[in-house]
Order: C-alpha cells, then sequence, then structure tokens
C-alpha cells in the first residue's frame, strides 16, 4: 500500500478498520492492533465507540493547544491524558475543542432537555438585585432622589421574590 | 441507618420479583450533575473534594425520598461492604476505589443511591423493578428539582448540564434497562440484536456494565447519546427498541419451542438437578443455571413464586454477597457453639434444595 492508514490514537500502522452508523452517521476509526487490543475493540460488547472517537478526535487539534482554563488551571495536555474537563468553565475556554467533537459523538449539538428553572431564576434575581444596589448607590450620590426612590422599591420587589423562591 | 441494616432490608432490586419482570428485570436511570463554579471532582483538591461532599450529601439527606438513608464515606466501608453495594448496582465499581471525600447517600427500599465526587459532583440514580422508564423518571425527575433548590448546578443554554466527560452533556441522563434473554443466547442471535441496537445508538452491556460478561443471559441496554434530545425522547426511543428486543425473545422462545420443547426442557431440568445435588460451583456456572430455571418459571415449569428465589439467588450468589453470608454463618456457629451440623440453610420452594454458597478459593459451592 503506498498510504498506509496511521492509527488514530498512536500513530502506528492502523490494522483494525471500524465503522458504525450511529444516528444515519457514519464513524470511522483506525486502529493498530495494540490500541485495539487495549481499547477492547475486539470484544464488541464492552467498548464504547464514543470514547474512542473522543480520543481520535484530540489528536489534530493544534489551534486549542496550549490553551489553559482561568478558572481551574486545567490544559489541552491534561484534556488529551484524561479525557474529562477540569470545571464547568473548561467548556467555554476549549469551546473550539469541544464542538468539532460534539457532532460526532451526539445525535445533536444544542441542549433541547430538562432546564434547571428554579436554579436559573434565582441566578437573574441575584444579578437583578447587585445591580438595583450599585444603581441606588449611584443615584444617592448624584441626588437624583427619584431615581432613587424607584431603584429602592424595586430593590424590595426583588427581595420578596427571592424570599419566596426556595432558599439557598 | 447502618449498612448492615441497609444489607438485610427488603429491597427494590431483590424482592420485587413478579411476572411483570419476566423478561425486563429492572429498569435504572441516573442523572449526572455538578457544582457551577467548582472542579469536578477528578481535577478537585483534597480539600474541595470534601467540602463539595459535605455541601452536597448535607442537600442530598433533606430531600424527602432520601429521608431515611445511609449517607456515608466510601472510606467508611470495609472492601466486601462496597462489594455488595456494586453487586446490587447501587454504587459504581470507580466509586468503590475512589479516593477521601466520595461518598454516596442511598435510601431504605434502595430505590435511590446518589453518589456524590464519582465522576461529576452528583450522579442522581433510581432503580425500579420492570419495565418502568416512564415511572422511574418522574421520580428522578422530582428529586433533581427538590436538589436544585439547594444546589447550583453547572448549566449552559447550549449544552446543558456540563459534566467532566463529553460525552455525558446535555441531559446527563442514561436510562438503561437489564434484560433477562436466555432464548436469544441459546438461539445465537445476541450478536444481531446487539448489532441492530448499535445503529439504533444504544449500548448493551454484560450485567455489571462496561467490560463485563454476560453470564447469566442478562443484559444492560442504555442510550449512548445524552445531547440534542429532551429526556423525554430519549425514554422513549429506548422504549421502542427494549419492546421490540421482547418481542424477540419472545419469538425465539416460541421457535424453541416448536423446534423441540423436549430438549428446551431437558435442559432446563438438568440445570435446576445441578442446582439442587451439585457442590462447587463457579459464579458464572451458577448464574447461568439460574437463569435456565428462570426461564422455567416463565414458561410455568415451576411456580411463579419461584421467580423471586431465583432473583434473589442471583444477586446472592454475586462473590460479595457470598463472602458476606458466609462471615454471618460463622459468627453465629460460634454464638451456638458450633453444634456439630449446624448446616445453614437458604431455603428455596422448589422441592429439597437447599442452596447454600460459600466461597472456597474464588469458587462457590452449593
Amino acid at each position: 500500500m503506498a498510504n498506509p492508514l496511521k492509527c488514530d490514537l498512536c500513530s502506528k500502522p492502523a490494522t483494525v478498520h471500524l465503522t458504525q452508523i450511529v444516528n444515519n452517521k457514519v464513524h470511522k476509526v483506525d486502529l493498530c492492533e495494540e490500541c485495539a487490543q487495549a481499547k477492547g475493540v475486539t470484544d464488541p460488547s464492552g467498548f464504547s465507540l464514543a470514547d474512542l472517537l473522543l480520543k481520535a478526535s484530540l489528536n489534530p487539534e493544534p489551534s486549542a493547544a496550549g490553551m489553559r482554563c482561568e478558572s481551574c488551571g486545567f490544559t489541552q495536555t491534561d484534556f488529551k491524558k484524561h479525557g474529562r474537563f477540569g470545571c464547568p468553565v473548561c467548556y467555554e475556554t476549549f469551546s473550539a475543542l469541544v464542538e468539532p467533537m460534539l457532532d460526532s459523538m451526539h445525535k445533536g449539538t444544542v441542549h433541547t432537555g430538562k432546564v434547571p428553572q428554579r436554579a436559573l431564576t434565582r441566578k437573574t434575581l441575584h444579578e437583578r438585585l447587585s445591580k438595583l444596589e450599585l444603581d441606588l448607590n449611584a443615584a444617592i450620590k448624584a441626588e437624583r432622589y427619584e431615581d432613587a426612590a424607584r431603584c429602592r422599591d424595586e430593590i424590595n420587589q426583588v427581595k420578596q421574590s427571592i424570599a419566596q423562591a426556595p432558599a439557598r | 441507618m447502618t449498612i448492615e441494616s441497609l444489607i438485610d432490608t427488603p429491597s427494590e432490586l431483590t424482592d420485587s420479583a413478579s411476572s411483570k419482570t419476566a423478561i425486563v428485570l429492572m429498569t435504572r436511570i441516573r442523572l449526572a450533575r455538578n457544582l457551577a463554579g467548582t472542579p469536578f471532582p477528578g481535577w478537585a483538591k483534597p480539600a474541595q473534594r470534601s467540602e463539595i461532599f459535605d455541601l452536597c450529601r448535607g442537600a442530598v439527606a433533606s430531600t424527602t425520598p432520601m429521608k431515611k438513608s445511609l449517607a456515608i464515606g466510601v472510606q467508611e466501608l470495609s472492601e466486601l461492604e462496597k462489594q455488595i453495594l456494586v453487586e446490587r448496582h447501587l454504587i459504581s465499581r470507580e466509586l468503590s476505589g475512589s479516593k477521601a471525600g466520595s461518598g454516596f447517600v442511598i435510601n431504605k427500599d434502595q430505590t435511590f443511591s446518589v453518589m456524590i465526587n464519582e465522576e461529576d459532583h452528583l450522579r442522581i440514580q433510581v432503580l425500579r423493578c420492570g419495565f418502568q422508564l416512564k415511572k422511574a423518571w418522574n421520580s428522578i425527575n422530582d428529586l433533581d428539582t427538590a436538589l436544585e433548590e439547594q444546589l447550583d448546578y453547572a448549566y449552559s443554554p447550549k449544552l446543558g448540564y456540563l459534566t467532566a466527560c463529553p460525552t455525558n452533556l446535555g441531559t446527563a441522563m442514561r436510562a438503561s434497562a437489564m434484560m433477562h434473554l436466555p432464548a436469544l443466547v441459546i438461539a445465537n442471535q445476541m450478536e444481531k440484536v446487539v448489532r441492530a441496537v448499535n445503529q439504533l445508538g444504544m449500548v448493551v452491556r454484560g450485567l455489571f456494565g462496561e467490560g463485563s460478561d454476560a453470564s447469566g443471559s442478562i443484559f444492560q441496554i442504555s442510550n449512548q447519546t445524552t445531547l440534542g434530545e429532551t429526556e423525554d425522547e430519549i425514554i422513549k426511543r429506548l422504549g421502542s427498541v427494549l419492546s421490540s428486543i421482547i418481542e424477540h425473545e419472545l419469538n425465539a422462545r416460541q421457535k424453541l419451542l416448536e423446534a423441540d420443547a423436549g430438549k428446551l426442557f431437558d435442559k432446563i431440568g438438568r440445570a435446576y438437578g445441578i442446582l439442587q445435588n451439585s457442590h462447587v460451583l463457579s459464579s458464572s456456572e451458577a448464574m447461568n443455571l439460574l437463569s435456565l430455571v428462570r426461564l422455567g418459571v416463565d414458561l410455568s415449569i415451576f411456580p411463579d413464586e419461584t421467580r423471586s428465589i431465583v432473583d434473589r439467588l442471583l444477586i446472592e450468589a454475586q462473590p460479595g454477597h457470598l463472602q458476606h453470608a458466609q462471615k454471618r454463618r460463622v459468627r453465629a456457629w460460634s454464638a451456638r457453639f458450633a453444634s456439630r451440623r449446624a448446616t445453614p440453610r437458604r431455603v428455596c420452594e422448589f422441592h429439597a434444595p437447599q442452596l447454600q454458597f460459600h466461597r472456597r478459593r474464588g469458587e462457590l459451592s452449593l
């Protein structure tokens, strides 16, 4: 063969070629003998193609190399090693890495399921409250007492909604 | 609650068998959840891990379904106790091997278990006997909503619930059913079924998840993908896959009976004979024989009550349960001054077989 396929995991010549059709999409993985053994590909009951696709898609992604999550210090190398992220913020930091992966891994790329409504409402209310408090201080400083009064009323309202919503 | 009393309490898994659980033994749903602004368990520092553990344990234990529960750290348990919980599908092997700061909360009838600091901060699981995907989803959804009132989940409108591994993003839900498919195994059709199910985006695994074998002809079927579909859609899709597997299994049984009923009955009778009279059985042999007796119950060769005995034995024939039972017997014997023939008896209703297992060098004797 002129140009033998290389293993997706270790770049030795690939001898095991896997094709799986998930949700009408064709996914191909090429592996060398050793990696195929190690990943349990020879035993069809115990291996997950999603995991393999995840590992394989990590290799050709130079653009995100050297990035580091500001929130937790996680790097792309860490992800290659563990196959897991460091913290929720990593998904923003490494979005360039995650997005191409999702298509082959999942049925869609956008969440359509359950929304943690109460938690989100709580978050919005708290954000609104801190903004109003800032506005209030600014209004008092600038002696805009009408604005200040309006802010105070609104703050009371938001506080009431927070009290009605289950407390943290 | 203590671990001892949890093991002894009748549970959903060990005590709910009926004709309704003939092919689908049980349904499980798990949700992965993480706290916003906190590193995932695998990346968190020990101090953060124990902080997360305390926060989550408090929140989980305060919800209504978990009022009576066992909430404990993994290091507080012996290896044997952890193994028993793994064999009951209440905690994962990963959790049982985790370091300090991991633990779980399990409620009294063992329908709910919440693992803390496994791969994600929370792994919430509901377990129901039989084919009850909808019911299971409703109850786990309620528990999740109750937890949401106390905990700030990591969530993104686009990617859904954020999980340590991107393969769980979105709903972060894995719904699965444990199925007993002896006729498909006897007829050599399982490979075909596995392939077809894979193409529908579902995964087939052995009794104890990834990498485990399918002894006892028991398989777990679950959804592979979690992002891009609602929970209801996933459950509906899984449900229709399960229904069609049930149909195939029933057809395979019918064909076996039509082709040579005598041969099948002979196989079942021999399995029963071995269970009754043999002295040494490996764990997987015991599973396979019990599986045949279970098929015998479905075919009305044995009375319906036998099913719950078989189902209980399928769990109690696991190494951890055997060791635990053996330990107790030793204690009981010494307490009773070791009367010469203090034979421990596990009473089974069909005729004489007093199935007793004990573990010796990795083997079971019966």
